[in-house]
């Protein structure tokens, strides 16, 4: 009779054991304080290719380079643990074909990333696998072919895969980020719009910083930006095309028109426009040029950002006396205040995902960013700082990039201001590398979906 | 100006003198309230003309100091009628980019509705806001942002 049971529970165990082993999960809902070991295999490269890409790249081995992009990115995601190289004991071209997971197992991979590099007709080919070292098997094959010029592209889109296949959510990996680069002396500040990869590669400076820009915002393709100019000294909101460079004025009202930001379609702005003393809400459709007043009162309305589904927008409004965070349908009607805490609200914006809104708060001389429901429930306070403000949502609402600045004297010693992103947990608050100073970041969608 | 915004002055002006006199305690010198009164930073359109004027924290409301500053502008202003000016509206640090562009722009057209008071053509007053872009104090303290939350009078021509 003992023998039996014994038996039957070894039998239990393994079947248990099969089922839960067979796929690794991420649980990104929570702060998460122990990270997903991860090895990740440089890319195979074999000797032809890597003399071409060497060639025309100018680096050493492409395999290693892009599996060191996956790796950074699976870091700063604060969920993943990518390990030590040094400890890998099968070559990547072995592993890529039959992983020993045993080997795997004993430095305590949980997921395996393998793959391969080849250059073939003008193009860089990659494949890659993901793979479950205790589950011992393959959960993952992909394979895609682009310039080489895009191999910095390939990492973040191997890492969006993965991403998705192990937390069940989309990534956020292969993004941009456009912000403003700031030098200077804090009285008279050179401002220049920057766009980069969102690990801060890539850098490309879109204005030269003869006139003042303020508050970039991507359209909803990524071709486009709307921001703030004060090209001949009239602040106005301009239009940029990323690609050809081409700017043109949108807000070519008699007054100051800022604030801007795209409708979900990307077929109207959204922005403010300051006239006698009095900011107002207004929408320009794109193609007709067609105008619309969207709000009326006789306070500050400004900082209006759609839903996703563009049936509401959120704003910023002080006609309680004091700056608070208001809804209304993307008519106007119904405008509901939804911020009722301590403190004064700015700088409202809408989650991707449409149920949070993100907040930046000021309340006994420190400011905040936060998230509240739709409907000012459920606020949580993410960060407190000496100043920061404007947070961007990263595409799939799990992260917010937003920028910080720093105490300073009479003299302006002492002051910064720097990109900084945060989990929507709470966790994983880390500043993001620019070249120079920088404020105002807009995170970009999914470049590829 | 509607009869709402008149209201909404009026009362601002009540409010802030409520709030100037609870605060009378508080006067360092170079601030009442938290309202600049130092002359630091102040240039002048002519001799006895000051340049600029000041606001308390998240106001647009004009002190009574501002309005006789605005008070020698205007009549410098009539004495010389070729002249065009730029108002132009400031914040402190100590708030969100967006708003502060909107409150700078209230601040300069609070000034340019006094001297449109006073007999001043609103054709010979433009009106810019630079909200918290260009202090001129960088220090991160009470005075500083005392000193730039400011609407200064420019000569455009």
């Amino acid at each position: 009779m003992k023998k039996i049971s014994y038996f039957i529970y070894i039998f239990v165990l393994i079947f248990y054991a099969e089922k839960s082993k067979a796929l690794i999960e991420v649980d990104i809902t929570r702060g998460n304080l122990n990270p997903l070991p991860v090895a990740v295999s440089p890319l195979y490269l074999e000797k032809e290719s890597k003399s071409k890409f060497e060639e025309k790249l100018n680096l050493k081995d492409l395999g290693q380079e892009i599996s060191k992009v996956v790796e950074n990115n699976l870091k700063q995601s604060g969920l993943f643990n990518p390990l030590d190289k040094d400890a890998f004991l099968q070559k990547p071209d072995i592993a890529h074909v039959k992983p020993r997971f045993e080997d795997w197992a004993l430095i305590k991979a949980q997921a395996l990333i393998t793959g391969e590099v080849k250059f073939t007709d003008e193009k860089l080919r990659v494949e890659f696998r993901l793979w479950d070292i205790l589950a011992g098997k393959e959960i993952m094959a992909l394979a895609f072919t682009t310039v080489p010029e895009n191999w910095r592209r390939v990492g973040h889109i191997i890492t969006d895969k993965v991403y998705e296949r192990l937390t069940g959510e989309k990534g956020y990996f292969d993004t941009r980020i456009i912000y403003v680069a700031e030098e200077g002396l804090k009285t008279s500040r050179i401002k220049k719009l920057a766009i980069m990869d969102q690990d801060g590669f890539n850098t490309k400076y879109l204005t030269l910083g003869n006139e003042l820009v303020l508050t970039p915002r991507f359209n909803p393709t990524n071709q486009m930006v709307t921001y703030l100019s004060y090209f001949k000294n009239l602040p106005r909101v301009y239009l940029l095309d990323i690609e050809t460079g081409v700017q043109e004025v949108v807000g070519d009202f008699p007054g100051m028109t800022f604030a801007p930001r795209f409708s979900p379609d990307g077929k109207k702005i959204i922005m403010s426009f300051a006239k006698d003393g009095n900011s107002e809400i207004y929408t320009m459709d794109l193609e007709s040029r067609v105008v619309e007043k969207i709000t009326n009162h006789p306070s500050i309305d400004t900082s209006p950002s759609y839903s996703p589904d563009g049936k509401f927008i959120c704003f910023n409004s002080d006609r309680s006396g004091f700056q608070q965070i208001y809804v209304m349908r993307s008519d106007g009607s119904k405008v509901k205040r939804i911020s009722f805490g301590n403190g004064l609200y700015g700088t409202p914006v809408w989650s991707p995902r449409g149920d949070l809104i993100a907040f930046t708060k000021l309340h006994k001389g420190k400011f905040y960013i936060g998230v509240m429901r739709t409907d000012g429930t459920g606020e949580r306070l993410l960060t407190e700082n000496y100043y920061q403000e404007a947070p961007s949502w990263s595409p799939n609402g799990r992260v917010l990039i937003f920028y910080r600045e720093t105490k300073s004297d009479s003299a302006g010693k002492g002051f910064s201001a720097k990109l900084w992103s945060i989990d929507l947990t709470g966790y994983n608050e880390r500043m993001v590398d620019t070249e120079t100073d920088a404020s105002d970041p807009s995170w970009s969608s999914l470049l590829s979906d | 100006m509607s009869l709402n915004k008149i209201l909404r002055n009026t009362l601002l002006v009540v409010f802030a003198g409520i709030l100037l006199s609870a605060c009378a305690t508080k006067q360092t010198g170079k601030m009442q309230g938290d309202v600049y009164t130092g002359k630091d930073t102040v240039e002048y359109l002519a001799s006895g003309v000051p340049d600029r004027v000041f606001f308390a924290t998240n106001e647009t409301v004009l002190t009574t100091a501002s309005r006789e500053t605005l008070r020698k502008q205007a009549s410098w202003l009539r004495k010389n009628s070729k002249i065009n000016v730029v108002l132009e509206g400031h914040a402190d640090e100590r708030g969100t980019r967006e708003y502060n562009l909107a409150l700078g722009e209230r601040r300069a057209n609070a000034a340019k509705d006094y001297l449109m008071t006073y007999g001043i053509s609103g054709n010979r007053i433009s009106v810019i806001s630079y909200g918290k872009e260009r202090p001129v104090d960088s220090g991160s303290n009470p005075l500083a942002w005392s000193k730039n939350r400011r609407s200064v009078t420019v000569k455009a021509n």
